[in-house]
């Protein structure tokens, strides 16, 4: 019979609202004290509730009454969108911060991961920071003399091993960090998002090396938003909202049940009711969603790969001309590019009887730069100009660059600026 | 569920839900790593457990090893001079003092030359006052550990000050070597040494426990600091002798403990001076401040990631 290994009970975490805002001066404490008295005397009128109405009186439940235990060995996923008590609950399992209420137990050496490179300092060498981060995670000295090679292999960046990590690229730190942290051996491990770093084919190794850290006995619990990953390494999954636990199962049922309630990714959208779906009397949106090469609906997209945007729309009056065209943004606003289905033969300013449609635009590999991506989605028409329906931030998607050495940024690791990175050929002759 | 521990007896899924559930001692998840036992530790502990809970320092004395290191080590990097500057700097000190005080000023030293007579009461008061700003800071200045990761939050202090030791432990080399410049020889007394800096440490633990653990909610703290240490400098004889204080104030400033440090030092290093026995009074100020800002500390700490 298996022991449990993480219980938690109750737990519940209050933030006063403008807590993480910032520190209290002196002065302003000296103000509160001085009116203690009165508040004081408005509380014995009524104690604030404990739950939503809290939030009237300056206060936020981040958690509300979490319960629920883990066995030991098992891989458990939690997922919810931002702010629904993920990263809270992680910190009070980790005991980074304590909670309002409740409590919980754990049976064995627990080791968190909340971030990747936690206490890097930049100024000491990739060698030192293996044992500083190992220590600040809780690796003992002689642990990580041990596995030192291995940490150093599985990071691919011996050769500057002993250069000061303010020297590394963005990626190497990162790759860095990752090899320390997939080298703990706790009974209980805690990872938050940390694998949204990071190029596509390390993430794959860091997954890998997880899974086979589950597969020894290792009770895991995984703070995602990608149920991707979620279904892949967990059995169990957790879904949390607004500090409660919506649901508690299988990791494949609650992560449809969550990408269904449309708080999942942001790679597809979908309109089922017709009647209040983007779009006029002719045309009306009904999904979007983003595809890698593989087919598959996903957020992250390899800088080499091909991307797919599919347009869904039901067309309800016949005889226009109806012109699909997307709309792609970068991070910082900048409109990369608009294209339009113009050019298509089979619909060349033919007008569309009345059906469902897909139209799907390929954008090829190598060609945005890495990092997010806003797609607007549109149907426009022409002679006379209607727009049919805009809907601005329709999808989104974040293309992951490679460390491999095969895409436009060759073997280059540093920062590369540019809204797009296209790999274009070069030639260089000997001309003397 | 097997429970190696008396703490954990009987409590299994039903009885720990409902009723208050046995704490085992904290330390107890430390026990468990070699992986071996399957102890439930329970957080927040119940009630009525070890308020310091030394037993966990000590588990994480690694750590704390590794954070002093890296103070260690970053420290002087990217600085031309290096470690230089641990040797550099009371030496840029006792010249400044040697020629305002000592010639300018005129200040009497009695039978040491004024050089020494400084440096053997600036040596003790640079670990303080090093010790002290390192401290004082030391929670703020390691916010993203702080929010990031479990660790008894005392290391970070404690931590701060154990690398002011280090440029102690040089600075009384060049103190030695001072001495033999000027043809003096420490006696027997030098023995009770020890005990004087033990004070100075003590103090400014004391003092960096307090003000850390309240520059996390007030950052007033690190605003005031400086002023605070300067003003402390001139109210203890550094520069000039005990002799110079009138009779009147000579209780409230032997109530300073610094200044029962400054002048232990020159006592057991030159026979200068003599044993103030109101270092005791002081000596048992300190221990409360301590022992008081150790508890604090423990008490508010989990609180730390939420306000810093």
């Amino acid at each position: 019979m298996s022991a449990p290994s993480i219980r938690a009970v109750e737990l519940a975490k209050r933030y006063r609202i403008n807590q993480r805002a910032g520190y209290e001066t002196l002065r302003e404490a000296v103000a509160r004290a001085a009116s203690a008295p009165i508040r004081a005397l408005q509380s014995s009128r009524g104690e604030p509730g404990h739950g939503r109405a809290g939030a009237l009186d300056g206060y936020h439940w981040a958690l509300d009454e979490v319960s629920f235990e883990v066995t030991e060995g098992e891989v458990v996923g939690i997922i919810g969108r931002n702010g629904a008590g993920k990263t809270t609950l992680l910190k009070i399992l980790s005991r980074i911060t304590e909670p309002t209420r409740g409590f919980f137990e754990v049976g064995g050496r627990v080791a968190s991961l909340l971030e990747v490179g936690t206490g890097f300092h930049p100024e000491l060498t990739g060698r030192e920071n293996v044992y500083l981060n190992g220590a600040i995670l809780g690796m003992k000295r002689s642990e990580i003399t041990r596995k030192f090679d291995e940490i150093v292999a599985f990071s691919e960046i011996e050769r500057f091993i002993n250069t000061p990590v303010k020297r590394y690229s963005t990626g190497m730190q990162v790759r860095l960090a990752f090899a320390v942290a997939a080298h703990l051996e706790p009974e209980i491990l805690l990872v938050d998002e940390v694998l949204a770093v990071g190029d596509a084919r390390f993430q794959r190794k860091c997954l890998a090396k997880m899974e086979d850290v589950g597969r020894h006995g290792r009770t895991v619990l995984f703070i995602s938003h990608n149920t991707t990953a979620i279904t892949r390494l967990c059995r169990r999954a957790i879904w949390l909202d607004a500090g409660r636990v919506v649901d508690d199962g299988p990791a494949h049922r609650v992560a449809a049940a969550y990408l269904g309630s449309g708080l999942g990714t942001r790679a597809a959208r979908e309109w089922p009711e017709l009647a209040t779906a983007p779009g006029d009397e002719v045309v009306r949106l009904c999904a979007v969603r983003v595809r890698a090469e593989g087919g598959e609906i996903t957020d992250a997209l390899d800088i080499r790969k091909s991307i797919t945007v599919e347009l869904e729309y039901e067309v309800l009056e016949p005889r226009w001309v109806l012109v699909p065209n997307l709309h792609f943004f970068n991070d910082e606003g900048a409109y990369v590019f608009v294209t339009a289905d113009f050019h298509d033969p089979a619909w060349r300013r033919k007008p569309r009887t009345a059906g469902r449609y897909v139209s799907t635009l390929e954008i090829r590999g190598n060609l945005l730069a890495e990092g997010g991506i806003l797609v607007g989605a549109a149907i426009t028409s022409f002679n006379p100009d209607v727009i049919h329906l805009y809907e601005r931030d329709a999808v989104s998607f974040q293309v992951v660059d490679s460390l491999d050495g095969d895409s436009a940024r060759g073997d280059y690791a540093g920062p590369m600026p540019g809204v797009v990175r296209p790999l274009l050929p070069w030639t260089t002759e000997r001309v003397e | 569920m097997p429970a190696e521990t008396e703490g954990t007896e009987g409590d299994d899924r039903s009885s720990g839900l409902a009723g208050v559930p046995p704490a085992p001692p904290l330390e107890a998840l430390h026990s468990t790593g070699d992986g071996s036992g399957r102890i439930l530790a329970r957080f927040p502990p119940a009630r009525g457990g070890s308020a310091l809970r030394l037993h966990e320092l000590w588990s994480y004395r690694e750590l704390l090893y590794f954070l002093v290191w890296r103070d260690l080590k970053v420290r002087y990097r990217q600085a031309a001079l290096g470690a230089g500057w641990v040797l550099l700097q009371p030496l840029l000190a006792v010249t400044l003092f040697s020629v305002v005080f000592g010639r300018l000023a005129g200040i009497s030293s009695g039978n040491v030359p004024y050089p020494l007579f400084f440096y053997a009461a600036f040596l003790p008061w640079q670990l303080f006052a090093y010790s002290l700003a390192q401290s004082g800071n030391s929670l703020v200045s390691n916010e993203r550990l702080i929010t990031k990761v479990y660790f008894p939050r005392l290391l970070l202090p404690a931590g701060a000050i154990i690398a002011g030791f280090v440029d102690f432990a040089i600075g009384f080399l060049l103190l030695l070597g001072l001495m033999l410049y000027y043809g003096m020889v420490p006696t027997a007394a030098v023995f009770a040494l020890p005990l004087f800096l033990l004070l100075a440490v003590g103090t400014a633990l004391a003092v960096g426990i307090w003000l850390s653990a309240l520059n996390v909610a007030y950052r007033d703290v690190q605003h005031a600091l400086p002023f605070l240490t300067q003003i402390f400098f001139f109210a203890t004889p550094i520069a000039y002798p005990s002799t110079l204080i009138p009779d009147s104030w000579r209780i409230v400033v032997g109530l300073n403990p610094m200044a029962g440090v400054v002048e232990g030092f020159r006592w057991t290093l030159f026979q200068e001076g003599h044993f103030e026995p109101l270092i005791l009074v002081s000596a048992l100020v300190v221990a409360v401040l301590l022992l008081s800002g150790i508890v604090y500390f423990r008490r508010v700490e989990t609180t730390f990631a939420d306000v810093i």
